[in-house]
């Protein structure tokens, strides 16, 4: 210590070790989230019906499955930073917020996965299952 | 201090009751009618309409309370008396924005 600049003595010491990729990441996805969450609530709300053919119909619409799943990616990818955000502001044990943050990571690329494979395959099978 | 507890405990239910509950409609539509309908089925139960409908307070006071934080972000919006202004609108808004909703909802079947 005693050399360089009172931020680099600092940087890198609070609860996450660094944090400004993220907090850019979280407001980036926070958008993302507000276009995409609000395009599927009104889309959802001038659907005909949401039964099974009316819901894989629409979802089969290249201009409906894409935002879909931009939208999954987008907000896993917010929950995921936030929900890391809380580990680390609540979870002191080492070990613990690492296998903590861990299993957000599984939880949340899986979750993210599982939904977009969902549409893919609806979309790819133009929804006419069974 | 109540609008910023707010902001994660219903960030956090939106992450896992939100988010699970998406997805679980989505593989419910990918896995055929059968499982579609036994999703409706709970989709449509009063314990679901009472999750729903919570989950859309949550996300609009989310929403709100994030676009109160971007203000936040430029640095504006600190003064005492109007950021507890600010904190209470966005209260009013996402009480006002759910009920706009489910009121849509609710007489489009009637």
């Amino acid at each position: 210590m005693g050399n360089g600049t009172s931020i680099g003595r600092v940087r890198g010491l609070g609860s996450a070790k660094s944090g400004t990729h993220h907090w850019i990441v979280q407001r980036f996805t926070a958008v993302g989230n507000l276009l995409l969450v609000l395009w599927l609530l009104f889309s959802i709300l001038q659907m005909p019906g949401l039964d099974y053919a009316s819901v894989t119909a629409w979802l089969a619409q290249p201009l409906v499955a894409v935002p879909m799943m931009l939208m999954l990616v987008s907000v896993f990818w917010h929950l995921k930073l936030g929900l890391q955000v809380l580990i680390e502001d609540y979870v002191h044990d080492d070990g613990l917020k690492f296998f903590a943050v861990l299993i957000l990571n599984f939880y949340a690329i899986g979750g993210a996965a599982l939904g977009i494979f969902a549409i893919a395959k609806i979309a790819f099978t133009g929804g006419a299952a069974a | 201090m109540a609008a910023s507890i707010l902001h994660r405990i219903t960030g956090d239910g939106l992450a896992i009751v939100g988010a699970l509950g998406l997805v679980w409609w989505l593989v419910a539509a990918a896995s055929g009618p059968e499982y579609y309908d036994y999703f409706l089925g709970w989709a449509g139960s009063p314990i679901g309409y009472f999750i729903m409908i919570g989950l859309s307070w949550a996300f609009f006071q989310h929403l709100f309370s994030g676009l109160r934080h971007f203000v936040l972000d430029t640095g504006a919006g600190y003064e005492l008396t109007g950021n507890r202004k600010w904190s209470l609108i966005v209260f009013a808004l996402a009480i006002l924005a759910t009920a706009a909703l489910w009121l849509w909802i609710f007489a489009g079947k009637l």
